[in-house]
């Protein structure tokens, strides 16, 4: 099966014009990784210097790998069921544009955003703690491994996260029923990286290695799973 | 709207109620769609030559828009077969199809925030069309549209919408055009422009089709008609179906009601029969109007009666319509 890098690029540059024009869909993607950078900065505030020597065995910055695993789903949710509802998905489908080519362009539409904010979030917090934590703090804090992973396993739960949005958007006639889907699905892999913050999940590398080599099968997986969803006759008729 | 399509010039249209299979844009055999329980259309079949423009009728609910997108290559047909430009259509052959007509569908589906010319580039990257600007320039100027190439889809007018799904529909250069009620919600100057532009379509070659509720439209720009209502009920040419369905009707009315208006009438040749309207006017059923009509005009001057009319009675493809889904909705009660 040979993919149109063309058709492909084409949904892709459509869907970020129609994201830059649309502010609630911009405020949607800077307010919950705002949200969740609330308590990580309120919590190195708080800490004295003397906690520095604990903060050693807490993995604090994994707990913003909820960021790309929320954002897009609630983007990728919206992807389908949103053009379907403003009439704008059938000229689409009549076109020779491919379902995995359709997929794709909207896939890599939330993805770029999402990552880019992802690691916009996470930069800002390094910032902050850098600059403003009190002495010690930082080195204990911001740690090379979990620096690593944060770049890493990024990508990798978008692109999950993704592929759950729009399988659930090519299913549903809603787009809030499909956004909290798809954040419910996702919430999973939010749990365990939660758990690998708070030390419930021991942060070691096996654990790491362990982890992102599930992901990456379901992520690869997940283009898989969405295209099989995707059925281009439900989309039009909104036949169950 | 200037008109300036530069497109293949390709066979002239056909009028003729019989499309030979090789020179048909559209063969459909026996074609049946159910959702479930219930049915969109069935067994439907027709042909519609190349360079045609070819009306889809039919109420509400009737299968029109399931029978464009299943040629379309929307939906899938629970059965029959059909021939699209040229090509089988099975679920293998669906991106060659989508590639060699195009639909425009009833409500134009434009992204409004993006402006007009964004939304053409788009799509003609989905059809990955040659030299793009250049066919988005043409298509443009072709509805009329040049100068707004710029605005957002949001900011135009419902019928500016229109012209500019109509030109979207037009950049791949399509062989088959669906126009699915191309001037719903247009003023009659916007309609009349979509009306010439369908018509200078046809004179370049492309087949349409047309599936639309203005039978006047379709009395005006369609070559042949069919109307479905589930089934299909009737076909051909609008004169046809009006001489196949109504009798050619003499109205002829004078200053005084005839006083023995039976001979008159009764021995007049081509006439078949006679009953009075109203005071002074009579409706005569006739096999051959330019045979009756001077020979009643005879019979009423020699009767000494005064001549104020005689008009041929026109039956319109609404009546032909009109006819068939008032049948139907008969039946469905009975």
């Amino acid at each position: 099966m040979t993919i149109s890098k063309r058709r492909v690029g084409a949904i892709f540059r459509k869907e970020l014009h129609e994201y830059r024009r649309n502010g609630n869909i911009i405020y949607a993607m800077l307010v919950l990784p705002l949200v969740f950078l609330i308590q990580p900065v309120v919590q190195v505030f708080t800490l004295s210097a003397s906690a520095s020597s604990g903060l050693r065995h807490e993995h604090s910055l994994l707990y913003l790998l909820a960021i790309p695993a929320l954002v897009p789903a609630a983007l990728a949710a919206y992807s389908l069921v949103g053009e379907r509802l403003q009439g704008t998905l059938e000229p689409v489908l009549s076109t020779p544009v491919r379902r995995e080519e359709l997929m794709i362009g909207k896939a890599l539409a939330a993805f770029v955003p999402a990552v880019v904010v992802s690691y916009f979030v996470f930069g800002l917090f390094v910032a902050i703690v850098e600059l403003f934590a009190q002495p010690g703090i930082a080195p204990a804090l911001v740690q090379g491994p979990e620096l690593i992973a944060q770049v890493v396993f990024t990508p990798l739960l978008a692109i999950w996260s993704i592929w759950v949005g729009m399988a659930v958007s090519a299913r549903t006639r809603d787009p809030r029923t499909a956004a909290q889907l798809s954040i419910l699905v996702s919430l999973p892999t939010v749990a365990i990286t939660s758990l690998l913050a708070l030390g419930v999940i021991p942060a070691i590398l096996p654990v790491a290695a362990g982890f992102g080599a599930g992901v990456l099968v379901l992520d690869r997986l997940g283009l898989r799973m969405a295209t099989a969803i995707f059925d281009r006759e439900r989309l039009v008729t909104s036949a169950k | 709207m200037a008109l300036e399509l530069e497109m293949s010039l390709a066979k002239p249209a056909t009028a003729s109620n019989e499309v030979r299979p090789a020179d048909a844009a559209l063969s459909v055999h026996g074609l049946t769609k159910r959702f479930g329980e219930r049915v969109a259309y069935e067994d439907v079949s027709f042909d519609v030559g190349c360079g045609e423009i070819f009306g889809f009728l039919g109420p509400n609910g009737a299968g029109k828009t399931s029978t464009v997108r299943t040629l379309g290559t929307l939906i899938a047909p629970t059965s029959g077969s059909a021939t699209v430009a040229g090509v089988p259509l099975t679920p293998e052959n669906g991106e060659t199809i989508r590639h060699r007509v195009a639909i425009m569908p009833e409500t134009p589906g434009l992204y409004l925030r993006l402006s007009v010319e964004e939304n053409l580039s788009c799509f003609a990257d989905l059809y990955e069309v040659d030299d793009p600007a250049d066919r988005i320039e043409h298509a443009l100027r072709a509805v009329g549209l040049a100068d707004r190439a710029k605005d957002a889809c949001g900011s135009l007018s419902k019928g500016l919408r229109q012209c500019t799904a109509l030109a979207r529909a037009l950049l791949s250069d399509p062989e088959l055009l669906f126009l699915d009620e191309p001037t719903s919600g247009l003023d009659p100057a916007a309609a009349r422009d979509v009306h010439d532009l369908i018509r200078e379509l046809r004179r370049r070659g492309t087949t349409i089709f047309l599936t639309t509720h203005r039978l006047a439209e379709a009395e005006q720009l369609c070559d042949r008609v069919a109307i479905l209502n589930r089934t299909l009920r009737t076909i051909g040419p609008p004169e046809e179906l009006r001489d196949r369905m109504f009798a050619h009707t003499l109205v002829v009315r004078v200053r005084r009601p005839l006083s023995s208006p039976g001979p008159t009438f009764s021995s007049l040749p081509s006439v078949d029969a006679w009953q009075e309207d109203a005071c002074g006017s009579y409706l005569l059923t006739v096999s051959d109007p330019d045979v009756a009509a001077p020979a009643t005009t005879r019979a009423l001057v020699a009767a000494g009666a005064d001549v104020m009319s005689i008009s041929e009675s026109q039956h319109s493809l609404e009546d032909v319509y009109l006819e068939f889904v008032d049948t139907d909705k008969e039946v469905e009660r009975s």
